[in-house]
């Protein structure tokens, strides 16, 4: 829940200057649970088309952070938000309902969460329940979104049999064509491949290479490598601050930040 | 004398044992005496035929619908209703004194006596709101008093779905009750239907509650509206058995076979489905 002050309001209301390819504007986002300061006061955008790495030990808020994006801290009544997060200019908390932010700003969890029905029917969920009851057109949105999944081949034969029984690389595709079925713009990924064998990671990640083209994506991961491989730009957060932020050649040979530095070369975290 | 902690162990289990299949010693016995006495009871004309003679002689039919009525009138009242309430509960309701007031409620709603469910039947359903004795009136008795135990298992079974369905769905930008409708509830069936099972079992049994509200002394024929008094099976069992002399004990062992029945039947068809339904959902 946000509880803005008069001040804040006053400061954000309308649309405000978007930067040229800026896709998400965040300025001065503060995230509190109960008593707990999980984000402290961060303020960077995030540009059209990009992958950018987050990274970060426990407890640094980077998974607060994603889930801000998409409100999903809402369900949370403990959660209390500050500050202000624009997606194309626009107050996600202010001017736009949460359901309107999410369709639009979709989220892939660290387990795979296929939902307890069939192939077919899981990527056709969000569709459907958008409005869309054409059969002949939820073909076409799952084909083409399993496709940019590159989980069609694997599946194209058995889309009326049960997601569940996928193996867990196959599900995370699966949740990850789901989501490009609402026809979002933003895909937040919270540590997508954590329960993932390297040959299931390698090809999420190659998903998310092709997915460039067409969406911005912040990639939440605890593996250090990952966001190098993947990441255009990486942040690094620690204990709710924003360490640093910078290109990924950048930031992982020369890091401005002596923490970034002991970070990525393991000397804790 | 010592006692090896072997040997402690095996009269732990033992005892143990002893208790849980102690469990199954009455049902063993009450079929084998109902089964005994009531089936030479049991043919055609007795399920399907009026009473006869002060009801010491012909069928148990218009009981037997009676409780059919009354049964499938308490489930379109307190499914909806408790299954309702509990989303209500689960999904929206916040903690504060008026949801703690509602558990308390629910609680206490459990715990009341079924006669106390009979008077308060008739004071509410029958005389103030001049439904008169009527189906009606004992369905709703009925509902109420079955309504604890359907809120109850539809909460735990709604409360058991798991939050990352919920938060797949939602991250999805499907709204909370389209999330509620298409993911939440259909994996909450089969736990709500057991909460349906036990309710239905507990109103078709009991007697003090339709006492008042519904139940037929000797009414030989079938009721026309939900406005009609009906006979029961169980309030026809307790008449049988204490209100009229001379009854051929096979009547009575006959009706009380065809009430456990029923009973036993209603609940088949239930967890049949319940498998069903458990069986095509995968985790």
């Amino acid at each position: 829940m946000v509880t803005p002050t008069e001040n804040d309001l006053k400061n954000q209301e309308g649309i405000g200057p978007v930067t040229q390819g800026d896709k998400i504007v965040i300025e001065n986002l503060s995230i509190d649970y109960g008593t707990v300061q999980a984000l402290k006061n961060v303020s960077f955008s995030v540009k059209e088309r990009e992958i950018l790495g987050v990274i970060g030990p426990a407890n640094s808020g980077k998974t607060s952070f994603l889930r801000a994006l998409n409100r999903l801290n809402d369900l949370d009544l403990s959660v209390r938000t500050r500050g202000s997060i624009r997606l194309n200019g626009k107050d996600v908390f202010r001017q736009m309902d949460a359901e309107e932010v999410r369709k639009k700003v979709t989220m892939v969890f660290a387990l795979p969460i296929p939902l307890p029905m069939s192939i077919f029917d899981n990527v056709a969920y969000g569709p459907r329940r958008h409005g869309v009851k054409d059969k002949r057109e939820l073909v076409k949105i799952v084909e083409k979104s399993l496709q940019a999944a590159f989980l069609w081949d694997e599946v194209k034969d058995r889309l009326s049999s049960s997601a569940m029984k996928l193996s867990g690389g196959q599900q995370q595709r699966l949740c990850i064509a789901r989501t490009l079925a609402v026809d979002p713009e933003v895909i937040l990924y919270d540590e997508p491949c954590s329960g993932l064998d390297p040959i299931s990671t390698a090809k999420v990640e190659e998903a998310m290479f092709e997915l460039k083209a067409k969406y911005t994506q912040i990639l939440v991961t605890n593996n250090v490598k990952q966001a190098a491989r993947v990441g255009d730009r990486v942040a690094f957060f620690l204990m709710g601050e924003l360490v640093e932020i910078d290109e990924a050649d950048k930031l992982f040979t020369a890091p401005r930040d002596k923490r970034t530095d002991d970070y990525i070369t393991g000397r804790f975290g | 004398m010592k006692i090896s902690s072997q040997t402690k162990q095996k009269i732990a289990f033992t005892l143990l044992g002893a208790a849980a299949v102690l469990v199954i010693v009455p049902v063993i016995v009450i079929f084998a005496i109902l089964i005994e006495k009531g089936l030479p009871a049991i043919n055609w004309q007795f399920l399907t035929a009026m009473p006869r003679m002060g009801m010491r002689a012909g069928g148990i039919f218009p009981a037997i619908m009676g409780t059919m009525y009354l049964v499938l009138g308490t489930i379109v009242v307190a499914l909806p209703l408790g299954v309702l309430a509990a989303i209500y509960l689960v999904e929206y309701a916040r903690q504060n004194w008026l949801t703690r007031m509602i558990e308390v409620a629910i609680v206490n709603l459990a715990g009341v006596p079924s006669v106390v469910y009979g008077l308060f039947g008739m004071g509410l359903f029958v005389i103030f709101l001049r439904f008169g004795a009527s189906i009606l009136a004992g369905s709703l008795t009925l509902a109420i008093m079955i309504l604890p135990v359907i809120i109850t298992a539809s909460k735990e079974a709604l409360s058991s779905v798991p939050r990352s369905f919920r938060e797949a769905s939602l991250a999805l930008g499907v709204s909370k009750w389209q999330t509620i409708r298409c993911v939440v509830l259909p994996n909450a069936l089969p736990g709500i239907l057991t909460g349906t099972i036990l309710g239905i079992s507990r109103a078709a049994g009991e007697t003090a509650p339709i006492l008042f509200t519904v139940a037929a002394f000797y009414l030989p024929r079938l009721p026309k509206s939900v406005f009609d008094q009906c006979m029961a099976l169980p309030y026809h069992l307790y008449v049988l058995s204490t209100q009229v002399p001379n009854v051929n004990p096979k009547i009575q062992y006959g009706t009380a076979l065809v009430l456990v029945g029923l009973v036993f039947l209603l609940n088949l068809v239930a967890i049949i489905t319940r498998s069903y339904i458990r069986s095509k959902k995968q985790w």
